[in-house]
């Protein structure tokens, strides 16, 4: 009787953890057939350009785009300043720097794809244990995201 | 500690016992119960955790005035469109941008009773673009647009006495119709004995054209009709869709105790309107305008305050002055309630509440006696046709009271009854009745997933009945109006739920869910926000004073107000909080509520921008903060305004994030 008042709780996790399991596996026997993968379970590329969209390296003139900086900054003035600052903490970290130690993909990832990077990125996880706010995605789409890039590059070089 | 245990272990034996009863009831003879076995019954309404309904369900709220959505078949709530009455859950009517909204010529009414919600179609089908429905009392239609499930606009209609024959559409929109209930004096204001009824009132049909761009409304032409009382309307599909036919009793002509003179007569009319002509009329010029005041509110934007636009005339077609026919009475037992028009378009259903049978007039049979000229008597310049002439048939033993029909598009009629509270389904071929189940208690309306249109998709019915008794756990001396779920795909119709609902649900409307979910919004964008004080860059967060007027334009996002420091208001100030929220995530909503504020508190949808209207009557520090849960840091989501003396110099300034 006591045994079979737990059977209910114990399937639960038996279930639980054997459909995970099976997705997991599934999900890296796709991807050993394309690329190795690290520790994280992600792709080298991911690792360092953040999972998201932005799934190949863009192509960036070393000149800056001033007509490009003009629409980012527009767009980061909506939907980005509300929660970051340039220079110091806010409820998110501070952007002047960003594009020093992150690559443009990344930064257009985690713009895009927020939930997706603060989940599954080490650099996401450890910055939601930080700052324990989720970024929520602005609804910006991807020109979008690149001409935000673009105002972040200039505001590096010129400060 | 005993004492306690023993109850519930009575109470346990007795809900054994009882279910035992019930399943031996219900199991033992479904047919007789109409209740198919309860396991197959809870399998076709059970829909599992995190999927969606089939049918989205709009059901009026009646003296609630708002608009309440269900999903069907799993008859669970999912939200309620305020409309015609204030909502302090969300500030509709609180908020500075929805008030005009509630502006009438009789001034600003905060609440009124909603009685029949309408889907918009296109050929005779529901299309999902908008819903209207009428406000009964103090005669108005309203719009809801069903991107964003939000009443956008609301006509008033003038020379109406209770819009109860409201607000149908045609096949394609093309009108609204509203329909007087009381005839009242038709010259606005008009101060006259009550006793001079016959005289002076006049009834009144309202064609309210809808642009197909915008869904915007206006009040075409009304018709000037003798003084019944104009109780429902439906236009006409297929061939008929250039028609609507409205209900008539009180040809008697009483203006006291209606219950015993108005039922004297043992006929009373379906008026049959050819619109199509009435307004090819008025366009050559055939109606008159007289003067009437009457408001339309609405939105000029995709945001922002919602605009009284007061009209001062209205174009009227009276049946005395004109030659030319538009109109046709067709004599119809006894007092009618409903009619309602079978998907072909050809059989026009009277609900007689006091009759002993269901008439069907036909549509073609109509067009034979108006070509023969089978005219009987003319009233006013209108028509009355020979009953034998356009009834095609009567529904025998129909029960007491029949009230609504709506089809099912195989061939069969489903007949709401009232006094002995059930549902008949009766053949639109041998007008005889197939099959009949019992209504929990005492039913008004009822509804078949597109069972108003061309093409009824009949999966459900939906009974809309009046009292609860004991039908559910007991909740005072007034409880909330239940609802019954009917499968009627079958031969004979079976119960699968009853449900308490909202208000008093009078009409309600489905339609199918894959019809409208791809076109409904998520987020209000930031890029289209046109609100004139909408915060579009967080940068400009200010605050600003004009006289004694003070303007706050404040962004939310989770899981802070900017500003959330404000000093230098004053005690005799208006201020305007303008709340941006921020925020581009389906379903992040900000709130505010400032202590004190004698308004309301208003939550505000991602990308929205919001207006709370406060009076600060006393000096001292005002905390506000956000009322929607929206963030692990929502309870510090919060801020603080110095309220000062009148005559005080502290000087206005906002601040955030700096000490
Ligand atoms: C509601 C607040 C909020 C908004 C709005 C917001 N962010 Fe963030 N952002 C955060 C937080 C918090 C983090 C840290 C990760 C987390 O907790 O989700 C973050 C992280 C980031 C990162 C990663 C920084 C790094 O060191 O790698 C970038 C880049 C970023 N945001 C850019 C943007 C841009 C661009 C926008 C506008 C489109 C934006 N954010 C809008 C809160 C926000
Ligand atoms: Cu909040």
């Amino acid at each position: 009787m006591t045994f079979l008042k737990y059977i209910p709780k114990l399937i639960l996790p038996i279930v639980l953890l054997f459909s995970l399991q099976a997705c997991g596996e599934d999900d890296r026997s796709q991807r050993d057939d394309q690329e190795e993968t690290t520790e994280a379970g992600l792709t080298e590329f991911e690792l360092e350009h953040g999972i998201g969209p932005v799934t190949e390296r863009i192509e960036i003139d070393d000149e800056i785009d001033q007509e490009l900086v003009t629409k980012g900054r527009n767009i980061y003035e909506m939907k980005c300043e509300m929660c970051h600052n340039m220079e110091g903490r806010m409820v998110g970290p501070q952007l002047g720097d960003v594009m020093e130690h992150r690559s443009p993909e990344f930064v257009m990832n985690f713009i895009l794809n927020p939930s997706g990077m603060t989940r599954e990125h080490p650099v996401g996880q450890e910055l939601l244990q930080e700052y324990m706010t989720s970024m929520p995605f602005q609804n910006v789409k991807e020109d979008e995201a690149r001409a935000i890039v673009e105002f972040l590059r200039d505001y590096k070089r010129n400060n | 500690m005993k004492e306690q245990k023993s109850k519930t272990l009575r109470g346990f034996l007795f809900g054994a016992g009882f279910v035992a009863i019930a399943a031996f009831l219900f199991t033992g003879c479904p047919s007789q119960q109409g209740m198919m076995d309860t396991r197959e019954a809870a399998q076709k309404v059970y829909v599992a955790p995190g999927e969606h309904d089939e049918y989205y369900g709009f059901f009026s709220g009646g003296y609630s005035g708002q608009l309440s959505v269900w999903g069907l078949p799993s008859s669970r709530l999912l939200k309620v469109i305020p409309v015609f009455s204030q909502d302090p859950e969300s500030g509709y009517g609180y908020s500075e941008e929805t008030k005009p909204l509630f502006e009438t010529s009789y001034g600003f009414i905060p609440w009124d009773d909603s009685h029949h919600p309408h889907i918009s179609q296109t050929d005779g089908d529901a299309d999902g673009r908008w819903i209207f429905i009428n406000a009964n009392n103090t005669p108005r239609i309203a719009r809801i647009d069903l991107k964003t499930f939000e009443t956008k606009e609301i006509l008033e209609l003038p020379n109406t006495g209770g819009n109860h024959a409201s607000s149908f559409v045609t096949s394609n929109t093309e009108y609204v119709i509203g329909g007087t209930r009381f005839s009242i004096p038709y010259e606005a204001d008009l101060d006259v004995p009550i006793d001079s009824y016959s005289d002076e009132f006049r009834g009144a049909l309202s064609f309210v054209a809808v642009d197909q761009e915008t869904g915007m409304m206006d009040l075409d032409f009304q018709i000037v009709v003798p003084p019944y009382n104009y109780d429902l309307g439906r236009a006409g599909k297929g061939p008929s869709a250039d028609w609507v036919f409205f209900t008539t009793y009180n040809t008697e002509e009483a203006h006291t105790m209606l219950e015993v003179n108005a039922s004297r007569y043992d006929k009373d009319f379906i008026a049959a309107v050819n619109w199509r002509k009435a307004a090819e009329l008025v366009e050559q010029g055939h109606g008159r305008t007289v003067s009437a005041e009457y408001y339309h509110n609405y939105y000029e934007g995709n945001q922002g305050y919602a605009i009284n636009d007061i009209k001062d005339q209205v174009t009227i077609l009276d049946t005395r002055e004109i030659d030319e026919n538009f109109i046709y009475y067709l004599p119809t037992p006894k007092s009618p309630h409903g009619v309602d028009v079978d998907p072909t378009g050809e059989y026009i259903v009277g609900g007689g509440k006091l009759a002993t049978v269901i008439p069907v007039h036909s549509f073609s049979r109509m067009l034979e006696a108006i070509d023969n000229n089978e005219v009987e008597e003319v009233i006013d310049g209108i028509p009355v046709l020979n009953y034998d002439a356009t009834i095609a048939g009567e529904v025998e033993n129909p029960g007491l009271g029949p009230l609504h029909t709506e089809f099912d598009g195989r061939g069969y009629a489903y007949t709401s009854v009232y006094i002995s509270s059930e549902i008949v389904k009766w053949s639109l071929e041998t007008f005889e009745v197939v099959d009949r189940i019992d209504a929990y208690y005492s039913i008004g309306h009822l509804m078949i997933t597109g069972g108003d249109t061309k093409n009824p998709d009949a999966r459900y019915m939906v009974g809309l009945t009046k009292t609860a008794k004991d039908r559910y756990l007991p909740t005072g001396p007034k409880q909330n109006h239940p609802a019954q779920l009917y499968d009627i795909s079958g031969d004979r119709m079976e119960l699968l739920l009853d449900f308490p609902t909202i208000g008093e649900p009078h009409y309600a409307q489905a339609i199918r869910a894959d019809k409208i979910v791809d076109q409904v919004a998520q987020i209000y964008e930031m890029e289209e926000n046109d609100h004139p004080d909408a915060l579009l860059r967080i940068a400009d967060n200010r605050v600003e004073r004009d006289g004694n007027t003070v303007h706050v334009y404040m962004g939310s996002t989770r899981s802070h107000f900017r500003p959330d420091n404000i000093e230098g208001i004053r005690v005799g100030d208006t201020v305007y909080i303008h709340l941006t929220n921020l925020e581009q995530e389906w379903d992040v909503v900000h709130g505010i509520a400032v202590k004190g504020a004698n308004n309301a508190e208003i939550l505000v949808a991602p990308g929205q921008t919001k207006t709370l209207k406060w009076e600060p009557t006393r000096t001292g520090i005002y905390p506000f903060y956000c009322t929607a849960f929206c963030s692990a840091l929502h309870q510090e989501m919060q801020g603080y305004i110095r309220v000062s003396a009148e005559d005080s110099d502290v000087e206005l300034a906002w601040r955030t994030g700096t000490d």
